[in-house]
């Protein structure tokens, strides 16, 4: 008797859930029905999502794109939503479990593998002139099939000041001839003699994906690396490897011997205010410094851990959902949108590395004259993406975590060896992800 | 009647601790193309044989719990009898030592993440009090002191509420029996184990229960302060389920960690329970 009136209650409980959930959908149905009806007769709404609310000079160039492309045929009419990015990746997991995807998303580049194996994404089928002229970094892929591609990229740099390093007899550093690690090190003791108390701003004060998109490089710069990308099943011997141990203990080491600190605010107002010397950042911070600092300011290569120097690739990124049911028409919108006109202004709007050669010739601040012209050289010849594996989710929180505790004094290969546990325990758990 | 409230309750309490419980056997994954398989009592075995991280959120959580609870509960009353004087302007005092409790426990977290920095508020306060004799340390990111100063923080947080409900229960004894014990010839400490003390006996048991669950459930200081660091030393068994649950996509295994929490806090709480019990 009882356990029949708990049948009941659970059932009847699911039975609810079930009904909201139909209307919720039936809802959302007939509203996208109105809007293509509403629109200019017969016009099929491909729907959109981007990551991009609060960030203005970003969203005004989509606005733009999709504006000249629904007036430049009368097909599709792309219709976008604009989320904050704190929250974009947990709608659009929530959005697939209830199979209510939009037809475009954009993605943060690592993610790509995870969703285009988890059935999200279908493969982006965009012509090849296309894809080719991007940066590689600016292309996402899952087992050698491409399933996005991105407007343009990211780089991290270190941030100088011209007249700091020459009065302090420190080389300028470049492209084909970056610091060394051992001269970056007496480089920053030098600076540390100089009165600056920590003369590294290393960004450890943020969490989260800037963790392995800033540090990871610093392993393969040492030839160590997060996974073993040749099987993808493994962290053995890439995570704990030698290189990635050297390339720890330097991290700890700087720590504890004080050239940088996990203390101040996240952003670049240290080095704008010079309390440090120099400033382990991104593109993103560019423009404030440069306002700051002038012409005195060096966008300078990261250094040598033996394998070159090597910074993290990949940013946000466009795909169509596997259940879009206006596929054509996103891929018309994509095809319109990858115009160098568009590329070259998201790159001086927004402050990014345009994704295309052209693109970048065309831009007023990444052209070969433009202040911020360096990212491009970095871009080009050190950008490594972060693994491509579905398992990459895991892989960035147990990086996180090891290193936050090798920066806090734990044992570099204790720590190290948990990772690759975790992780592989992961990997195995999931079959392998497909690999 | 109670219709809507049954409904809501079923929805968003019953069918979520069913789903969890049924989730915990399973590999269950947020992200995946494979469907979730029955994997049997795996998910308690990997927490209990092979998570040293969860053996050691659970150890956190112990101790802050066994911090948290008498002395936030002890300090309440203390502030509580302060405050229940019959002089000008105490009215300001309740005031004031209500305020962090209506402020979000984010911004709280965030603010003391800064004072606790290494030149933060704490350590200048500390630097100008001895004269510069004795220097602290980056409270947050020393393991030795990490999960201490998370313990201070919540309790200065949450001490306010507690204040109130103390005041309420104390508020409730009649005047008279202290005139009794003032003309019994009983001192102030006599008139607090004799009268008070007693007086409060459910409002002690409420506090009890209620400081002790919350306190189990430490999550958004560790998640805005240190996210379970520096070396585990602050990693509690909520944040550590969400962390594998949700951040790392094992929905199945989160969801066995959860259901192990919710059994551990029923279990503490039945315990409680029966230790307060009335004995008549």
């Amino acid at each position: 008797m009882r356990r029949n009136s708990l049948t009941l209650i659970v059932s009847g409980a699911l039975a609810t859930t079930l009904g909201l959930t139909a209307c919720g959908q039936a809802g959302q149905g007939g509203s996208e029905g109105d809007e293509a009806a509403g629109g200019d007769g017969g016009a099929t709404t491909v729907t959109m999502w981007t990551h991009s609310a609060g960030n203005p000079a970003e969203l005004e160039v989509y606005e733009r794109i999709i504006s000249e492309f629904n007036a430049s045929q009368d097909q599709y009419e792309v219709v976008q939503e604009a989320f904050p990015q704190g929250a974009y990746n947990d709608a659009v997991v929530a959005a697939a479990a209830a199979g209510d995807l939009p037809c475009l998303i954009d993605m943060d580049g690592p993610i790509v593998p995870n969703w285009a194996w988890a059935g999200y994404l279908q493969p982006l089928d965009l012509p090849t002139e296309i894809t080719d002229a991007l940066l590689p970094s600016a292309v996402g892929e899952y087992q050698g099939e491409i399933y996005s591609a991105g407007y343009w990229d990211a780089a991290l740099s270190v941030f100088a000041r011209q007249s700091v390093l020459e009065a302090n007899d420190i080389r300028i550093p470049t492209v084909q001839d970056p610091w060394t690690i051992e001269e970056f090190t007496s480089a920053l003791e030098t600076l540390k003699a100089a009165g600056y108390e920590t003369p590294l701003d290393i960004g450890a004060e943020d969490t989260g994906e800037w963790w392995p998109y800033a540090y990871s490089p610093f392993l393969q710069s040492a030839g160590g690396d997060l996974i073993d990308r040749d099987s993808m099943l493994t962290a053995d011997g890439a995570l704990n490897s030698e290189g990635s141990v050297a390339a720890m203990t330097w991290f700890q080491e700087a720590f504890e011997n004080g050239l940088t600190s996990a203390n101040g605010t996240i952003g670049n107002q240290e080095f704008n205010d010079d309390a440090v010397a120099l400033s382990y950042t991104g593109v993103w911070n560019a423009m404030d410094s440069l306002e700051a600092v002038g012409e005195d300011l060096l966008i300078l290569p990261p250094p040598d851990f033996g394998n070159g120097p090597a910074i993290g690739g990949g940013s946000w990124q466009w795909g169509i959902s596997a259940d879009c049911p206006a596929a054509d028409g996103a891929r018309a919108y994509l095809e319109f949108s990858f115009a160098d006109e568009y590329i070259t202004e998201f790159a001086d709007n927004q402050v990014v590395i345009p994704a295309t050669a052209t693109a970048a010739e065309a831009s007023q601040l990444f052209g070969p004259d433009g202040d911020l012209r360096p990212f491009v050289e970095l871009s080009e010849n050190f950008a490594i993406v972060r693994p491509e594996t579905p398992a990459y989710p895991v892989i960035s929180s147990s990086f996180e975590k090891a290193a936050k505790d090798i920066m806090n004094g734990a044992d570099v290969n204790d720590a190290l060896d948990g990772a690759v546990t975790e992780i592989d325990a992961n990997i195995s758990s999931n079959d392998g992800y497909g690999f | 009647m109670a219709t809507p409230a049954v409904v809501l309750l079923v929805l968003f309490l019953i069918v979520p601790v069913v789903l969890a419980f049924v989730l915990s056997f399973t590999n269950a994954r947020l992200v995946s193309p494979n469907p979730p398989r029955f994997v049997g009592l795996d998910n308690f075995i990997r927490a209990f044989t092979q998570d040293p991280v969860f053996t050691r959120s659970a150890l956190n959580t112990a101790i802050f719990a066994a911090v948290v609870v008498p002395v936030q509960a002890g300090f309440a009353l203390f502030l509580a009898i302060l405050v229940n004087q019959k002089i000008r302007g105490v009215v300001a005092f309740r005031v004031i030592f209500f305020i962090p409790v209506v402020t979000s426990i984010v911004v709280v977290s965030i603010l003391w993440k800064f004072m606790y920095q290494d030149d933060g508020l704490i350590n200048n306060a500390i630097d100008t009090l001895t004269f510069g004799a004795w220097s602290g340390t980056a409270w947050l990111q020393n393991p030795s002191t990490a999960l201490g100063a998370i313990i201070v923080l919540s309790i200065w947080q949450a001490v306010g509420f507690h204040m109130l409900i103390w005041l309420s229960g104390l508020q409730t004894i009649p005047e008279e029996l202290y005139e009794a014990a003032r003309m019994d010839g009983a001192g102030t400490w006599q008139q607090f184990v004799n009268v008070t003390w007693p007086g409060l006996r459910s409002t002690m048991v409420f506090i009890l229960v209620t400081i002790t669950i919350a306190a189990l459930g430490l999550f958004v200081q560790i998640d805005v302060m240190t996210q379970g660091g520096p070396v585990n030393s602050t990693t509690s068994l909520v944040y550590h389920a969400v962390r594998k649950g949700y951040r790392e996509q094992e929905t199945g295994y989160g969801a066995a960690l959860s259901l192990i929490f919710f059994v551990a806090v029923l279990l503490i709480a039945l315990l409680q329970r029966y230790l307060t019990r009335d004995k008549d």
